[in-house]
């Protein structure tokens, strides 16, 4: 799969890569995906003050699962967390030029921040 | 000694052209050369081809114990498997309607197949074994009274596998079955003798055994005495069986890959098979770590392995120094994970990162080293980065997680 430099980028130097505490109530985390696909994403995002103001992840797939996964989380980093809802998939496949048979990865990558933001919210019993 | 990047291990894919074969096909082109039409027979340029084309045929003929007048040359193994399997299957149809082949055959045998399948035959496609070969016992069980044709590979492109070709051979001659095997990964690596396993048919590739690409052959029996339907209709080239004129440098350079591959066979089988020993006993030791296949009883040029957790593609692109291949959905234009992979049972998070390595003639025993210790490095380094690697080292079975997003 020829790639452009924008997702080689992101694979080679993925950023934030890492675990945040579950068992913190701050936390939200999301995983999505499946072993079967060949993919797995887990985002998770500690929340303060109603702002993003940490991510990590963890992904388990092709260098535009990951490379999706890094660039989403840059920009939901320091975005309140219904700003980083609009995150869409689109925003990520153009930013990354993924190839059409790649574009699922940036769904997962969206997906993967609606789960972890949902997490969040029971966590912390806010709803809507 | 310094090792050149990046390095090729994907000879099973292709190989570079032998340079001693690449002279001999450059003096088959240009005014200077013998470019005449070899069914020319009207004059010394098309004698002169003529000539030629009669010296390849020998020499492929010899490395598998065949006379020259049992090979047909063909555009490649695709087009000599086609012409085996439609050919036969086309001629004998009032015979029988049952055709065996089985599930990891190559996409030039398997569709072939499904053709023939839409055309209302009945195929059956056999289970491997879980390390990719196909059992005697469940061939001949699969064996009925209107089966008319066995295809089957020698070595699994894939997997490295190797059948016993021998005892299919027989079995099939009892009963009296055509018998045709695809030996695009075997010769050159495996000493071939056509009389000894049996064969009926036997596809050939240029390409694989460091001739040019867009020639290959097909070997057909004299004893047999078998009849195939054309595929390609025309000058009746190729006693009939191929029509189209006949690649003059094509041919030459697969003669003389095949006369090479004959002289060097044993030397560079036993150096082949000591490079994937020490390749496999470098990374062996990695946790959750495959060989798919057989170390023992494998061919001596691939070796596939599966790196648990990490994905094929994510694997190839760390790897980008090294040019291997993989049966990772995420790398295929369909996302459809390797059949072949798929058939000898192996589980998603082994199966999706597995990769195929394969050398050849200019594999060095630095390149291995350094392959090797690229591999553990990085191989580390997307496992750091895997949820899935997490939860194995933490003991969860990653069966029983509902996992969400299937797609």
């Amino acid at each position: 799969m020829q790639y452009s430099e924008k997702v080689i980028e992101h694979f080679e130097n993925p950023k934030n890569i890492g675990e945040l505490d579950e068992n913190d109530p701050r936390v939200g985390t999301g995983m999505i995906g499946s072993p079967a696909c060949g993919d797995v994403m887990k985002l998770q995002i500690q929340v303060e003050d109603g702002i993003i103001v940490d991510v990590k992840f963890k992904t388990y797939g092709c260098g535009s699962a990951i490379a999706s996964s890094s660039y989403a989380t840059e920009l939901i980093k320091g975005k309140a967390i219904e700003e980083a809802l609009k995150v869409s998939n689109k925003d990520i496949a153009e930013e990354l030029d993924l190839p059409p048979i790649k574009l699922h990865c940036s769904v997962l990558a969206g997906q993967a921040i609606a789960a972890a933001v949902q997490n969040y919210k029971e966590k912390n019993n806010i709803t809507a | 000694m310094s090792v050149e990047l990046p390095i090729y291990f994907d000879y099973a894919a292709t190989t570079p052209v032998d340079e001693r074969v690449a002279k001999k096909m450059c003096n088959c082109l240009t005014r200077e050369g013998i470019y005449g039409n070899p069914g020319s027979h009207t004059h010394r340029f098309g004698w002169w081809a003529a000539e030629l084309v009669d010296k390849a045929r020998k020499q492929v003929a010899e490395l598998i114990n065949a006379e020259p007048k049992e090979i047909i040359f063909t555009s490649g193994a695709t087009e000599a498997n086609n012409l085996a399997i439609k050919g036969v299957a086309l001629k004998y149809k009032n015979k029988g309607r049952h055709i065996i082949t089985s599930k990891v055959e190559h996409k030039a045998v398997i569709e072939p197949c499904k053709y023939l399948q839409e055309q209302g035959f009945d195929v059956t496609f056999l289970d491997p074994e879980p390390d990719g070969t196909i059992a005697l016992d469940k061939l001949e069980a699969a064996i009925r009274d209107d089966t008319i044709l066995i295809s089957l590979m020698h070595v699994n492109n894939e997997l490295g596998s190797i059948n016993d070709i021998a005892a299919f051979g027989k079995l099939a001659h009892e009963c009296k079955i055509i018998f045709h095997v695809d030996a695009a990964q075997s010769a050159g690596k495996l000493p071939i003798d056509v009389r000894a396993l049996h064969v009926d048919l036997m596809s050939f590739s240029g390409h694989k055994v460091y001739g040019p690409k867009g020639i290959g052959a097909l070997f057909i029996n004299k004893d047999s005495k078998l009849n195939l339907v054309p595929q390609m209709h025309g000058g009746r080239q190729e006693r009939g069986f191929r029509s189209g004129t006949m690649a003059t440098h094509q041919i030459v350079g697969m003669g003389e890959a095949f006369a090479i591959a004959k002289e060097e066979l044993a030397k560079e089988s036993a150096r082949l098979a000591e490079l994937r020993r020490s390749f496999w006993d470098k990374i062996k030791d990695i946790d959750a770590i495959k060989l798919n296949g057989s170390l023992e009883h494998g061919a001596p040029h691939i070796l596939n392995v599966s790196f648990g957790f990490i994905e094929g593609e994510s694997i190839i692109m760390a790897l980008k120094d090294i040019a291997v291949s993989t049966g990772s959905a995420c790398s295929s234009d369909t996302l459809e994970l390797s059949y072949v992979l798929t058939a000898i049972g192996a589980q998603n998070e082994m199966a999706h990162g597995s990769i195929r390595f394969s050398f050849g003639r200019y594999t060095t025993v630095e390149e291995i080293d350094y392959a090797a210790k690229l591999i553990r490095e990085k191989v580390a380094q997307l496992r750091s980065l895997s949820p899935l690697w997490d939860m194995y080292k933490q003991g969860v079975d990653l069966e029983t997680i509902s996992w969400k997003g299937d797609h």
